[in-house]
């Protein structure tokens, strides 16, 4: 097996979809001639042609708006944003519309929105954002943000393949940082599964996206001084996966989750009441947070860095966590 | 520092309560939230709990007054003297209620003497809080370790898991393996372990606990009527059982013609010679008997982690009350020949509905037996009557078209239902216990006279 990118891992499931699938259709900024801003969607102009792979103008709202026409059409469209930070201009569609068109006409809509999110590559307040929060909080919408190249081919093809309206977050900083072996036939990864990514017995950490290498990053310097932490990747955000968080809590009865995405609002407080709620008495100590500050994402490196958690923020918080 | 103790409104509507009976005498210690008095008022009657800990220093309000809501009824003084000698200082007093639950064992002395992180409980100056986690106060409580003998590594002195987990390693809890026979009949019932204990006894007053909040039960015409104690022994026996025991269900179905065939024939001359009425339980008691003597984890209880299995054969038998419903037991029935049987089941109905059990014939039943087909139901799926781990529900018999032979017969059959707990009887054994009774029963073979 090659070892295959995070991006080419994505790009392969817009392929292998295209192949199985002809209703399925890619629409966005520069899919087309250009291959997609991060060269996502090399190739597929040349094999599906103009028709099923869409370079559209530069407005967001058209592409969300021709999407939901096309799903009522029968088609399966994947909608690219160029950066997620533009899937604001179409938090309307989105949450008035997406979300509630099989609710309340019967209408499905089993439509993809994806996109380059994230920070961490000096992009600055407009091109780094974590929007996930907004659309977890929206019934109606499931949304999946992976950190794997196995677990993003898997998960866009289940994403695809869904009847619901799904949003995927690309992680942008791993596109080309991470590698791995993935199988060459077709396969699919659940939706709604978090997976253990490291076993322990002294703590929980729960994470997703970029966050879980950091988490993992942090677990092995914890490891070196005795804490044993367990590591969790949540993979979708919602349907959250509640069996598998009460499980971990229960057994290493301490918690810390670690988030990219800012403090207040972000799903370290949804979990954090789900633990409360259902393991109140597995507890051995307080539910902590890593996560980003309640700031825009800053255009300076050096701010970024401080705005950011690293595995040196998340070990020290483990620490305090451990002794606790 | 005294604290009054008022009146309060138990409903939107209610401006006024009576009291009915005072729980505490003045110059009592009561805790927080320890039930302190008793009102009714023209909605509800309930328990009143404390407000805040201390001893109660005055009445105001006497028992059978109706006053205002909100009006002081009386006064607790939080930091004064006992009249009375003052309990044990870690033995919270008993709450006064009718029903006790066996205490948890005594806070672990061996504890204080063999952990190693108890080895220093001076180091807690008296009076100041116990850190812990709540993982920690559930194991404490589980394992009936006080939190006060021990000493915590965590951050600020803090009892962690690891502080508690190492106190009931060496010994903090008496494993009930340890303490208990293995076989044989106990002399008295042994103190079951908090965590195993059944039924919670006075702790919990069902009247109390609600689904919803109480307001949203009254509205438009009704009326409300005070559960009798039986009642509410029953709600809480039901609602215990079916938190402690995963119940598991299972149907099968038994052709009764035979039986039936054998009561029409048999029951006058029955009925003449021993002035008792033949009716069918006896039959169900002893096919009940076949399958529990092949099936001996049918006819256990459940202790913690050890299995109680019963040498005896005590069948309860759910006996419906005007008033209620009470499961009187049937002793030793594996040694009752067939009239032995029908006479205790008429006796201890007829005894049922007069009131005239004795405490003991309601005790040490090692199965149930209940029958909602004497109310016409053709199934029910009975709640576990504890400490059983199964209760058999009998449907009415009644003639059905039966395939039988690739004919269709019409027979007399009966529904059997099994209710069991699954943390020790697998579908596997309660299907072939059913199957034993429904075998005992299609081919009954002995002389009923």
């Amino acid at each position: 097996m090659a070892q295959v990118t995070f991006l080419e891992a994505i790009r392969q499931a817009l392929f292998e979809e295209m192949e199985r699938d002809p209703t399925v259709v890619l629409l966005g900024e520069d899919v087309g001639v250009y291959g997609g801003a991060f060269k996502v969607s090399a190739g597929l102009l040349e094999r599906f042609g103009w028709e099923r792979v869409i370079d559209t103008p530069i407005s967001e709202t058209a592409i969300i708006g021709a999407a939901v026409g096309m799903s009522y059409a029968g088609l399966r469209p994947v909608a690219e944003m160029q950066f997620i930070d533009f899937i604001a201009c179409c938090f309307n569609q989105l949450t008035n519309f997406v979300a509630k068109s099989h609710y309340r006409w019967g209408a499905p809509v089993p439509m993809v929105v994806r996109g380059p999110s994230g920070g961490g590559v000096h992009g600055g307040p407009f091109h780094s954002a974590n929007p996930e929060m907004y659309f977890v909080h929206t019934p109606g919408l499931k949304v999946i943000y992976p950190s794997t190249a196995y677990d993003a081919k898997g998960l866009l093809k289940s994403a695809i393949r869904d009847n619901n309206p799904v949003l995927f977050f690309e992680h942008k900083f791993l596109y080309r940082r991470i590698k791995e072996e993935i199988p060459a036939e077709d396969y699919t990864v659940p939706i709604g599964k978090a997976a253990v990514r490291r076993e322990g017995r002294d703590l929980t950490i729960i994470s997703y996206a970029a966050m879980m290498h950091t988490s993992l990053e942090a677990a092995n310097l914890l490891s070196k001084e005795g804490i044993e932490a367990e590591v969790m990747d949540l993979r979708t955000l919602y349907p959250l996966d509640r069996e598998a968080i009460l499980a971990s809590v229960r057994k290493t009865n301490k918690l810390l989750v670690v988030h990219e995405d800012t403090r207040t609002g972000g799903i370290a407080g949804e979990i954090a009441a789900i633990v409360c709620e259902e393991a109140f008495e597995d507890l051995d100590g307080p539910i902590l947070r890593v996560t980003s500050l309640d700031t825009p994402v800053p255009y300076s490196p050096p701010l970024e860095e401080r705005f950011l958690p690293n595995a040196e923020k998340v070990a020290a918080a483990a620490r305090e966590l451990a002794r606790f | 520092m005294p604290v009054d103790v008022i009146m309060p409104q138990m409903g939107e509507s209610i401006f006024e309560g009576t009291i009915t009976k005072w729980l505490k005498k003045p110059g009592e210690r009561v805790e927080r939230d320890e039930p302190l008095f008793e009102i009714s008022t023209d909605k509800v009657d309930a328990e009143i709990p404390a407000p805040s800990a201390g001893v109660l220093k005055e009445i105001k309000v006497g028992e059978g007054q109706t006053v205002p809501i909100q009006t002081v009824v009386g006064v607790i003084d939080t930091d004064g003297k006992t009249s009375a000698p003052a309990p044990a200082k870690t033995e919270p007093p008993k709450p006064a209620a009718v029903e006790t639950t066996p205490a948890p064992p005594p806070a672990s002395s061996r504890a204080t003497a063999q952990a190693p992180v108890a080895a220093t409980p001076a180091a807690r100056v008296d009076g100041e809080k116990v850190r812990s986690s709540p993982l920690v106060r559930r194991l404490a409580k589980e394992h009936g370790i006080d939190l006060a003998q021990l000493c915590g590594s965590g951050a600020g002195g803090r009892i962690s898991k690891k502080d508690i987990l190492a106190a009931i390693e060496t010994g903090g809890a008496a494993a009930p393996a340890a303490t208990l026979p293995a076989t044989g009949r106990a002399p008295t019932a042994p103190a079951a372990p908090a965590a195993a204990s059944g039924v919670p006894g006075g702790q919990v007053h069902i009247a109390l606990e609600s689904a919803v909040p109480r307001q949203r039960m009254y509205f438009g015409h009704y009326e409300v009527q005070p559960m009798n104690v039986m009642r509410q022994r029953i709600a809480e026996h039901m609602l215990a059982s079916k938190r402690v025991s995963p119940h598991v269900y299972s149907i099968d179905e038994a052709d009764m013609t035979r039986i039936v065939e054998i009561r029409e024939r048999t029951k006058a001359e029955f009925e003449k010679r021993h002035e008792l009425k033949l009716t069918f339980m006896p039959f169900f008691i002893r096919a009940c008997i076949e399958g529990l003597r092949a099936f001996p984890m049918v006819n256990s209880s459940v202790d913690g982690t050890n299995v109680v299995l019963h040498k005896e054969i005590n069948i309860g038998m759910a006996v419906a009350l005007d008033w209620g419903l009470i499961v009187p037991v049937i002793k030793n029935a594996e040694e009752k020949n067939f009239l032995g049987l029908q006479r205790s089941v008429t006796d201890l109905a007829e005894r049922a509905r007069n009131k005239k059990l004795k405490p003991d014939e309601v005790q040490e039943s090692t199965f149930s037996i209940t029958n909602p087909g004497v109310f016409g139901g053709l199934m029910g799926l009975p709640v576990i009557s504890q400490p059983n781990v199964a209760i058999l529900g009998l449907g009415t018999i009644q003639k059905r078209p039966v395939v039988i032979n690739d004919a269709i017969a019409i027979r007399s059959m009966v529904y059997l239902t099994l209710s069991y707990d699954h943390r020790v009887v697998d579908g596997a054994i309660a299907h072939q216990f059913m199957h034993k009774v429904k075998t005992a029963l299609e081919n009954w073979n002995e002389n009923v006279l």
